[in-house]
């Protein structure tokens, strides 16, 4: 069941790229992930001999661009264990609009002046400004758990925080900690209080088997370009029953039943949030890049992550000693394979400057985080994440250019 | 490595080790300007005061990277002091030497750089910066601050 992965490492291009003039080491998958050829063959394959706009036409090509659009719909319904895939996954933009969509549509219907939301303060912005900005609008109570000196989220009080919430909005893993929260919990403790749970998925189902009724959850939102996908699609998965009440969110053709001068009619989930010619080759990308992440399987890839997030912890600690600090919890099952390094006496983007010229690719910032950041007590961090076409060597990489930093800077 | 000790040379990294005026003046009589790199999150704050047209008196604080400190460091030591149109004759200078596109332009127009190194001392080593264009925000942080400041105080007093 281990990962091969020299074997897998072939079917990624950009890994063979050279930087600076030495081998490229991608430890960046938390912002964008790679793709395999078979990613980028067949959107390749769709451009050239389908491609036409999907739900109007009956010419061949257009049918078949709608069926592969909408099999792909399935495909990533399914990977997130959807009951009914073909009804519950919107495509969206990326992770990002569809927590938009969320808080546009069903918080806009579902809340007024005064509702409680309980968010947490390690959300990603795309989980926090959407409802900063329902709240300036509304006048919400925005209530958030806290996150305790290991990176978990402190759950000691949380049917006190839920009491009168009406939606959690939580993520499923942390971009900066690494933290793979307990949803099931939370989700648990969240309904018998009468609200429901948005999930933002965007770091958890790149690298983990993720199904939605296992979690309990009632919306995930993830991105395609994070599990190997192209940019610029994403989904949301709601509950049917909670897609079919809810308000369109962005209005136009492909949305509609029946469009009057004075009234419209939308049409049914989820072609009533998909308004406009949606990203038809992107979605195809995203399907073949889910059946990529099935092939090699989930399990595994789970498996080979929290395998090598363990080796890079303990490499840190046994090579780069005090100097060197990962925030998050240790190694184990609630541990994902997102590494946020403070480094003594070395500034993150000084320390990214110099893994550059090593070939490392770890990016420094706030990392669209930055209420956590004044947790940390830092300004910023510098992240190296992992997928699982990266190995002990690029961990070796890794630490050989903080001790480089270090001696620059000692 | 060439590339790298061309960025981090050693009067930067003796800057950054050593920050020369760094803190926060009394505020007023000193003006006060914050700055921010929303890139990284770095934050400078630098407070002034001129008096008898020259720039008497400058501190800096915040966080960051060696650039901005070490540029921030550099400017407090190359302006203190200075009267104010030296000074501004520095920001000039600086700011045209972190402008890649400037610079080119001058050069196909056959006008020599605008940048005269043996004028501007310990600035010359953070030349090296406009190498890596994504730092070049880190080095003009404080120069910002200190710019919209003296243009604040200005205003004030032409107001």
């Amino acid at each position: 069941m281990a990962l091969d992965v020299e074997t897998l490492r072939k079917d990624f291009p950009l890994l063979s790229r050279v930087v600076n003039g030495r081998p490229i080491v991608y430890l960046d998958s938390a912002a964008t992930a790679l793709q395999p050829r078979a990613v980028l063959a067949a959107m390749d394959q769709y451009y050239e001999q389908t491609h036409a706009n999907v739900h109007r036409g009956v010419y061949a090509t257009a049918e078949e661009a709608t069926n592969r659009y909408e099999s792909a719909r399935v495909t990533v319904g399914r990977f997130v264990g959807a009951p009914d895939p073909a009804r519950e996954v919107v495509f969206t933009k990326n992770a990002t609009e569809a927590l938009n969509l969320v808080v546009g549509s069903w918080g806009r219907a579902n809340l007024s002046r005064g509702d409680a939301v309980l968010l947490t303060t390690m959300e990603h912005h795309a989980n926090l400004v959407p409802w900063l900005m329902l709240s300036e609008q509304l006048g919400l109570e925005l209530r958030y758990l806290e996150v305790d000196g290991q990176g978990r989220l402190d759950l000691s009080s949380l049917e006190h925080a839920l009491e009168g919430v009406k939606v959690v909005a939580v993520s499923a893993m942390s971009n900066v900690l690494g933290t793979i929260n307990p949803l099931r919990h939370i989700a648990d403790a969240a309904h018998a209080a009468g609200a429901i749970v948005v999930a933002d998925g965007a770091q958890s189902v790149p690298h983990l088997p993720v199904d939605v009724q296992d979690l309990g959850v009632d919306f995930l939102a993830f991105s395609g370009h994070k599990m190997l996908g192209p940019t610029g699609i994403g989904a949301l998965w709601g509950r049917a029953e909670l897609l079919d009440a809810m308000p369109p969110f962005l209005g136009g053709g492909g949305m509609i039943l029946d469009v009057r001068l004075d009234r419209f009619l939308p049409a049914e989930s989820p072609q009533r949030f998909e308004a406009g010619t949606p990203p038809i080759a992107e979605a195809v990308g995203f399907g073949a890049a889910v059946e990529y992440l099935e092939t090699v399987g989930m399990e595994a890839i789970r498996a080979h992550e929290r395998e090598l997030t363990a080796y890079a912890l303990d490499a840190v600690e046994e090579r780069l000693g005090g100097d060197c600090t990962v925030f998050g919890p240790p190694a184990g099952e609630d541990r994902g394979g997102v590494l946020s390094l403070a480094f003594r006496g070395v500034h993150p983007h000084d320390l990214a400057q110099v893994l550059d010229q090593y070939g490392v690719c770890v990016r420094p910032g706030h990392h669209c985080a930055k209420p956590l950041m004044r947790v940390l007590g830092v300004s910023a961090t510098a992240r190296a994440s992992l997928g699982l076409y990266n190995d002990e060597r690029d961990v070796d990489t890794l630490i050989e250019g903080l001790a480089e930093a270090g001696r620059l800077f000692a | 490595m060439a590339d790298l000790e061309d960025l981090y040379r050693e009067i930067i990294l003796d800057h950054y080790r050593s920050p020369r005026n760094r803190g926060e003046l009394e505020s007023p009589p000193a003006h006060r300007v914050e700055g921010f790199n929303p890139l990284c999150g770095d934050e400078v704050v630098v407070t002034m005061v001129v008096e008898d047209g020259k720039l008497a008196d400058i501190k800096f604080a915040g966080t960051g990277c060696s650039i901005s400190q070490s540029s921030a460091s550099l400017m407090s030591s190359a302006v203190k002091g200075k009267p104010l149109d030296e000074v501004h004759g520095l920001i000039r200078t600086f700011k045209s030497m972190m402008s890649i596109h400037e610079a080119a332009l001058a050069d196909e127009q056959g006008e020599p750089a605008p940048v005269d190194v043996r004028k501007i001392g310990e600035l010359a080593a953070l030349q090296g910066v406009v190498k890596f264009p994504v730092r070049i925000k880190c080095a003009t942080l404080s120069w910002n601050a200190l710019s919209q400041g003296l243009d604040e105080l200005a205003a004030a007093s032409a107001g």
